[in-house]
């Protein structure tokens, strides 16, 4: 088990009132998993996602990460593990607007204290490793949406983390080059790669092998839903049963309908 | 750190205007202690090569009643005085800070030194020794030097200095003339000039003022081996000795007035021999022109203080400015103390560059000031190392609050900073 988020609860404090954001999250991911959370805007998710990147930490309840309990990790501690266990992909690319597409990437290494010609070469790797082999000298602002996001993706394995946590990666493009970035999400989940996404988008979370949903900072789908080759399984909270439906297709064509 | 540096000069770059500005202040502050600092250097080495002599470190030991020297033209010599030796002499030489040690006479006269035609109306005759022209660092220009022959042979030869020559031959030729000293006829045989020629012959507080006040008397010299044939009886010598550096020409001066004290049996003690301590009188004189610019570099250190405050400023606006990106730094794994030393870098270079900026201000200015005021200029190494060092330092010290901010960030908040 890589991730294993146990009664989570998390409040954020308003104006002197306790704002309860998660209520009791429990969430296991086994290496390799490929896992969609799905949810309206303001349920939580990207509370959840902040807690999973050990960006903030939750009111309570556990965290386990590689078997490791989080709760006692000093700040520094973080900063290792999510510059070693966690990659980000942010809706808004989060790209430096100065540096070439070579230098965002290779930048989680220098936080690792990787020589900088060794960076430099891995981040060359990662790029191509995205289809961007001939874009490395190029500034974010030279490059289309769907690029940017890729480079992002790039810099996020760059330090082959053990999850890669995307936060609604296609909230900011086109169909087209959202397309494409799921391809990617897919192409590297089945060399290994454990990837949680983010999204509100049913077509977009259809794309992973096990999708939960969040509603209310209630995360459901929970148990014992296998997944199969080719088969999606989404639970609902509402109505308690396990609602999904099979397909059979290629992933293009794939069409997810949730049912509420 | 190097890739720090590099992203630090990048930011610079980047926000060209920003940065030019932000750095006005360290800039004007370094540009201006530079500045001064430069000029008093300058004016501090005029003050002491002027007044310590160019560079020939000598010294003069002379007998001294209480406070004031005992002047032979108007009283004779005290008993207990004895002449000096050669042993003496020699005693004196072998000192550690002595380089050389010189005997000689002096008169100022009036009316004493005439060619016939024209009379030297003022001015200094000296009696001297092989030596004396090396130890005070005189050369001859024209003709010759005195030889060994002229000292055995008491000969009756004379060398001038510029002034005097001019005063007495008005732009002619002297050498080969006769002129009279006290009556008795001698033969120029050169012409004598202080060894830097840009610089004057200044060997006393007294020249000092006089060259300063832009007067000089002509100096007549003989071998001191005819003294006795102008002025009829064996005079006290005066000693001057050459130290081994400029910064021994006090210690030269104690410790061969020490050997010549030792020899005293005068029953007056307040007879003694002193050094007259150049050194001590330039010091003085320094601390003069110290003490007064060193209200200068306090009025330019505010500057630098407000040029301080403006990185400070500017530091705690980019780093607003820059949320997303410590966010997102912190979010890649970026300890806090990664994020701390990026920013004092970044400070830190910004007021190195200004610092940097600002000695080439400094020098520039201190050049324009010398033009006005026509004060030499000296660039200071240390001062620009230590100008160096402290905008650097200003930098450290100012982006410590802006720095400490962007570290302790939380990363969600930055990152959903809009
Ligand atoms: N730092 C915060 N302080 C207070 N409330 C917050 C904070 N962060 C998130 N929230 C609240 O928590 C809820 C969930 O936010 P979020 O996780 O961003 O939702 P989602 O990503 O699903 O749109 C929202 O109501 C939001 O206002
Ligand atoms: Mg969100």
């Amino acid at each position: 088990m890589i991730l294993r988020l146990d009664h989570i609860f998390k409040d954020y404090m308003q104006d002197k009132m306790v704002v309860p954001v998660l209520k009791d999250v429990t969430l296991h991911v086994e290496r390799g998993e490929y896992v969609a959370i799905m949810g309206p805007s303001g349920s939580g998710k990207t509370t959840l996602m902040n807690i999973i990147g050990c960006l903030d930490i939750p009111t309570s309840g556990t965290y386990q990460l590689n078997g490791n309990d989080l709760k006692d990790c000093g700040d520094n501690e973080l900063s290792q593990i999510r510059n070693q266990s966690i990659g980000f992909v942010f809706q808004t690319f989060n790209l430096l607007p100065k540096q070439t597409a070579r230098d965002n990437v290779a930048l989680p290494l220098l936080y690792a204290g990787v020589s900088r010609r060794e960076r430099l070469e891995r981040a060359e790797k990662a790029l191509e490793k995205v289809g961007l082999s001939d874009r490395v000298d190029f500034k974010p602002t030279q490059l289309s949406g769907g690029q940017k996001q890729r480079v992002a993706i790039a810099r996020a394995i760059v330090t082959n983390p053990d999850i890669l946590l995307a936060d609604e990666p296609t909230g900011a493009l086109d169909s087209a080059s959202g397309r494409q970035v799921m391809e990617l999400f897919g192409k590297l989940n089945k060399e290994g790669m454990t990837v949680i996404m983010i999204t509100h988008d049913a077509e977009i979370a259809s794309h992973a092998k096990r999708v939960m949903m969040i509603r209310d900072g209630i995360l459901s789908g929970m148990n014992g839903v296998k997944v199969s080759a080719g088969r999606r399984d989404v639970q609902e909270e509402d109505g308690g049963d396990a609602v999904w439906e099979e397909y059979a297709g290629g992933e293009e064509e794939t069409q997810f309908e949730g049912e509420e | 750190m190097l890739e720090n540096i590099r992203l630090a000069f990048q930011g610079v770059w980047d926000h060209k205007l920003r940065s030019i500005l932000t750095m006005l202040g360290i800039i004007i502050g370094i540009g201006s202690i530079i500045a001064i600092v430069s000029t008093i250097k300058g004016t501090n080495e005029q003050i002491k090569e002027n007044l310590v002599g160019s560079g020939n470190n000598a010294v003069n030991i002379q007998l001294y009643q209480g406070e004031w020297t005992l002047d032979l033209s108007y009283q004779s010599p005290p008993d207990g005085v004895p002449l000096i030796s050669s042993e003496v002499l020699e005693e004196i030489r072998d000192l550690d800070e002595v380089a050389e040690a010189s005997l000689y006479y002096t008169r100022n006269e009036y009316d004493a030194v005439s060619n016939g035609v024209q009379t030297l109306t003022g001015g200094t005759i000296l009696g001297v020794d092989a030596n004396y022209f090396d130890v005070y660092g005189y050369q001859v220009t024209k003709g010759r030097g005195f030889v060994e022959k002229d000292f055995a042979d008491y000969r009756k030869v004379v060398l001038l200095d510029k002034i005097a020559a001019s005063n007495l031959f008005s732009g002619t030729d002297p050498i080969g003339k006769t002129i009279e000293i006290k009556g008795e006829p001698f033969t120029v045989i050169g012409l004598i000039s202080k060894k830097a020629t840009a610089q004057p012959v200044i060997n006393s507080m007294e020249d000092y003022y006089r060259y300063m006040s832009n007067s000089s008397s002509g100096v007549v010299c003989v071998p001191d081996t005819v003294w006795p044939i102008i002025y009829r009886f064996d005079e006290p010598q005066n000693l001057v000795v050459q130290a081994v550096s400029t910064d021994a020409m006090t210690d030269a001066g104690e410790k061969s007035a020490a050997v010549l004290n030792a020899y005293l049996t005068v029953s007056d003690d307040t007879i003694r021999y002193k050094g007259e301590d150049l050194l001590e009188q330039a010091n003085q004189l320094q601390e003069l022109s110290n003490a007064t610019n060193q209200q200068l570099i306090w009025i330019a250190s505010i500057s630098l203080l407000v040029g301080g405050i403006g990185v400070m400023n500017i530091m705690l606006v980019s780093v607003t400015e820059r949320t997303r990106e410590i966010g997102l730094k912190k979010a890649l794994g970026a300890k806090k103390s990664k994020i701390l030393v990026q920013f004092l870098t970044e400070a830190a270079v910004l007021t190195l560059m200004g610092g940097i900026l600002g000695i080439i201000v400094g020098i520039i200015l201190a050049y324009v000031i010398s033009g006005i005021s026509s004060a030499p200029v000296a660039i200071s190494g240390p001062a620009i190392a230590v100008a160096v060092a402290f905008s650097t330092l200003i930098g450290v010290v100012f982006g410590m609050v802006p720095s400490v901010k962007a570290a302790n960030m939380n990363p969600i908040d930055a990152l959903r900073h809009e």
